[in-house]
């Protein structure tokens, strides 16, 4: 493993951080800070090589905040601005900063194109379920019935689950986190980078001003996510409470919360979390949990590896036609079929 | 065989004509590639609809390939046919004004069936007379017919017979016009021998047994004989306007030493170029064919931004899409070329059809302040120079690009000199190698108000770029009246000082005179026609042919004060006319439009400008 030692402070610019005080963007950055450090040191990246790339929205300025290579480019296009970045020179270490206005709606597009071909970036998707920059309309996550500026009487369309689309699109990784939960984002995030193709984790964030709570029901404090939230980790027991007395069971092609040694339920019927599991099935049905039915999954949901990561094989096979061809330049190709002379 | 009177022709028009299933595009080719490599002068026109089989025996279902070859360069497809051949009375009909007075026509009689006759709208069961052909040497070989006879012994499917009518009708041409078949063959042993050698077979037959017809029969009074012309020593090939951007584009690349990235979505009639860039991957080129025409240009800029000469290449309404991010690639003044091969609109429009309408919206068409550079290519061949010159100024500048062709000239082809790249210069982006030690600013600009380019991955280049207004140093966020002022200002100084770095304004002609025609882009060959035609005949007319459009380049206020009347010749309402109206106001400008998704013909052209100089 390389040792670069750099520290948080080596990822931060100068630029004052603008976010409004409270919002739960400030402890994304946090965690992203930390995290490169060693994600630096663990896929051997020296610093020049992070490239940030965002969309609009407050949480496209993060690339601002970042003392990295950084390009704030235009609404909803941050995924597609990134897979050139990548394809160009498939050595940088790509991020994605974006949110559910800008890569769920306007730039939806995009965003299940990168995923399907597995362009190997690590996307963070800021859920607020609301549109924060332009001041309080609904968004692709908003809850059905939502009130806002443009929803007076609620809104009349049904939310995305952004793990469902992710996976649905042929994602080969998933994970979430809550925006306090610093140290599991950070988790998340080293995974995300460690993950060879498209990384998605969807950030359940606050906006203070405009959706004040949206996640409180299930992210309120520390007691609330306890019991209403499960952190999956590849190869443990699906288990959550405040002392890991409840856990998941598969039932009747369902997914059924239980109590550990109550109604006949062992140890032993707990599911235990396989997230290299190909089948997208259990997947799916975990991405979709939703309190109060469910507990909000929380940690890497999903994560497999795909030998057909897009940048790489888009190289690939430009140096196995360049070994095979006899066109080696310009000239070469001016002068390849048919020609005649004029003496 | 008997003897048939031998008559040398300067230039040949002939126009091949049928259902789009009829295979009309490659008998045109062939014989238009045949006669490239016999040395005459070529230039092609493809005309055919958008759909892919349109309803057949209709004439809106007519697919057509006009070639114009002569014992000279030749710059257009030519206006009107010397001899049409038409598989279809739908192709007749489509192509009726289209002859030449007294030219020949060539129809397969067997088409001549009540049913054929009413599916394209004849009222009598006598096209010829109905269309008024009387005069005209019209031939009625039996086509289907003898082809069937033809190919009887190779025991193939009657929809395989029966599409190699159109082979007998190109042995026809080649016996007509002296050519040999042997390129021809070679082309179908090519495409056929591996996979399915008894389709070659046919199809060679069906050459021979259309030549064997044409040289036994007495239905052609002639044959003819077009000589070599006498073209610049060197090795040709003949090229299309799509191919020879693709090209340029690739050889901007390699003069610039870096590596060419094409983000791009399909779409007429641009798709050629995607497609050959695909096939360059033997020269380094990536190419990500996008979910749609905004994530084209994006990647392009992606890759631009991490230090590839990066492309996009669409047509109008692929254009418009474009738009939002054009302005961001403004912004963050990043090398960026946008093909934009043009068709008729607005919206979904012609096509197919050829029309110079976007160059307004090249011109204009963004939010904000947002001057982009805007060339036009005029022929298929010299696409590749001004491909190569578009990516040279991207590059050198810092600033998109906009190449504009055209349907007529990106489907034309043409022979080309082929030129070597010794003789091309080398491309210098302004590279940023090293942080100076006060530390990067992104935006400080070099004596061309040009500003550096850092690729990611360089050591201590960390630098942020984006869409929001730039402090004009830093390149940080800012939002300063008066560093907004100034950036707008400078992004368009750098724009205009483009003109420095481009050839001075030419002239065709002389350079003074009563008339001078003004065109831009993809109509050179006809106008260039029109004025030598006039000038043979002792008129006083000039061409002053725009390639490079924004920003004008020097000389061209010195060109126009020395006529009397200036005309503006486009394929649109009056776009260049109007910039020219903008940009030189102390003239007067005469226009000539036209919108009916076709080129210009020499003969209208010539109509206007003699009634300009009465």
């Amino acid at each position: 493993m390389a040792q670069y030692n750099y520290t948080p402070a080596d990822f931060k610019s100068d630029q004052e951080v603008r976010w409004c005080p409270g919002c739960g963007d400030h402890a994304i950055l946090n965690a992203v800070q930390r995290a490169l450090p060693e994600i630096a040191d663990a896929t051997d990246t020296p610093h020049n090589l992070f490239t940030f790339v965002s969309g609009i929205g407050c949480s496209s300025r993060f690339i601002y905040y970042m003392k990295t290579f950084g390009f704030h480019s235009i609404h909803g296009r941050a995924n597609a601005v990134a897979t050139g970045v990548k394809v160009a020179n498939p050595r940088l270490n790509v991020w994605v900063a974006t949110g559910d206005g800008d890569s769920l709606a306007i730039g939806g597009n995009h965003f299940i194109h990168a995923i399907r071909r597995n362009v190997d970036l690590n996307v963070i998707l800021f859920n607020n379920e609301i549109y924060g920059l332009t001041k309080g309309q609904y968004s692709p996550t908003s809850k059905l019935g939502k009130i806002t500026k443009t929803s007076p009487y609620g809104t009349v369309e049904k939310p995305f689950n952004p793990g469902e689309l992710v996976i649905g699109a042929k994602g080969t990784f998933f994970a979430r986190s809550i925006d306090m939960e610093v140290q599991l984002s950070k988790e998340c995030i080293v995974a995300a980078a460690m993950h060879k193709g498209m990384s998605v984790v969807e950030m359940m964030q606050n906006c203070v001003i405009f959706n004040d709570k949206a996640h409180a029901a299930f992210a309120a404090d520390k007691a609330t996510r306890a019991e209403r939230t499960i952190t999956l980790r590849h190869g443990e027991k699906m288990l959550f409470g405040a002392n890991r007395e409840k856990g998941l069971v598969f039932e009747n092609m369902r997914l059924k919360v239980v109590t550990v040694g109550e109604d006949g339920y062992t140890m032993d019927d707990i599911l235990t979390h396989n997230a290299h599991e190909r089948d997208t099935t259990l997947h799916v049905m975990l991405a979709a949990m939703k309190y109060p039915d469910y507990p909000v999954a929380l940690g890497v949901i999903r994560a497999v590896e795909d030998d057909a990561v897009y940048d790489r094989a888009v190289e690939r096979q430009v140096e196995e036609v360049k070994a095979a061809s006899k066109i080696h330049s310009v000239d070469d190709l001016l002068r390849s079929g048919a020609t005649w002379e004029v003496k | 065989m008997e003897q048939n009177k031998v008559q040398e022709l300067q230039d040949v028009v002939i126009r091949f004509s049928g259902d789009s299933g009829d295979g009309m595009q490659l008998t045109g080719t062939l014989f238009s590639n045949t006669s490239a490599l016999l040395g005459n002068g070529i230039s092609t026109f493809p005309d055919y609809p958008a759909e892919i089989r349109a309803p057949q025996g209709t004439v809106a279902g007519v697919s057509g390939f006009q070639v114009h070859f002569g014992d000279h360069r030749e710059l257009t497809p030519g206006d009107y046919c010397d001899v049409l051949v038409v598989m279809n009375p739908a192709a007749l009909k489509a192509n009726r004004k289209w002859l030449k007075e007294g030219a020949t026509v060539i129809i397969d009689g067997d088409s001549i069936t009540e049913e054929h006759l009413k599916k394209a709208g004849f009222k009598t069961l006598d096209p010829i007379e109905e269309l008024g052909l009387d005069a005209y040497n019209v031939v009625v070989p039996d086509i289907t017919t003898m082809t069937r006879e033809a190919l009887k012994e190779l025991g193939l499917d009657n929809k395989t017979v029966v599409k190699c009518k159109n082979m007998f009708a190109l042995g026809i041409c080649f016996w007509l016009f002296d050519r040999p078949e042997d390129y021809a063959r070679r082309y179908l042993d090519n495409k056929f021998a591996k996979k399915n050698p008894a389709v070659a077979e046919a199809n060679k037959r069906a050459i021979d047994a259309g030549y064997n017809y044409a040289a036994n029969t007495h239905q052609f009074a002639n044959h003819y004989r077009v000589a070599a012309a006498s073209l610049e020593k060197g090795t040709y090939r003949t090229i299309s306007g799509n191919v020879a951007t693709a090209w340029g584009l690739c050889a901007a690349a390699e003069k610039a030493g870096l590596p060419l990235f094409c983000g791009s979505y399909p779409i007429t009639p641009a798709t050629v170029i995607l497609e050959e860039l695909a096939k360059r991957k033997d020269l380094g080129v990536k190419t990500v064919q996008a979910e749609d025409e905004i994530a084209g240009i994006c990647t392009a800029i992606g890759a631009a931004y991490a230090g590839n000469f990066a492309v996009t290449t669409t047509s109008g309404p692929g254009l418009s899409l474009k738009s939002e991010a054009l302005g961001l690639a403004v912004m963050t003044e990043l090398p960026l070329v946008v093909v934009d091969v043009q068709r008729g609109g607005p919206s979904t429009g012609l096509p197919t059809k050829t029309e110079q309408s976007d160059l307004a919206q090249a011109l204009y068409g963004r939010n904000g302040e947002c001057p982009v550079v805007v060339m036009a290519a005029s022929s298929p061949s010299d696409c590749f120079h001004f491909a190569f010159e578009a990516g040279r100024i991207a590059m050198e500048h810092m600033t998109p690009v906009i190449l504009l062709t055209d349907g007529f000239i990106a489907n034309g082809s043409e022979p080309w000199r082929i030129p070597s790249m010794k003789d091309y210069p080398t491309i210098c982006p302004p590279i940023v190698e090293t942080a100076p030690e006060d530390g990067f600013m992104p935006y400080v600009r070099n004596e061309k108000m040009v500003r550096g380019w850092a690729f990611p991955g360089k050591t201590g280049l960390e630098h942020r770029v984006g869409g929001l207004e730039k402090d004009a140093v830093k390149g940080s966020i800012s939002t300063d009246p008066d560093n907004h002022q100034k950036m707008v200002r400078a992004r368009a100084a750098k724009v205009a000082l483009v003109a420095e770095d481009i050839p001075v304004q030419q002239v065709w002609g002389d350079e003074e005179g009563d008339l001078l025609v003004v065109g831009w882009g993809g109509t050179r060959g006809h106008l260039q026609n029109a004025v030598d035609e006039l000038r043979s005949e002792g008129h006083r007319v000039s061409l002053c042919h725009f390639n490079y459009i924004h920003p004008l380049p020097h000389g061209v206020r010195e060109i126009f004060a020395r006529f009397k009347k200036i005309v503006v010749c486009e394929l649109n309402e009056g776009q260049f006319a109007a910039y020219l109206r903008h940009e030189l106001q102390e003239f007067r400008y005469e226009q000539y439009n036209k919108c009916e998704g076709q080129p210009f013909t020499v003969t209208e052209l010539r109509r206007k400008f003699e009634s300009l100089l009465k």
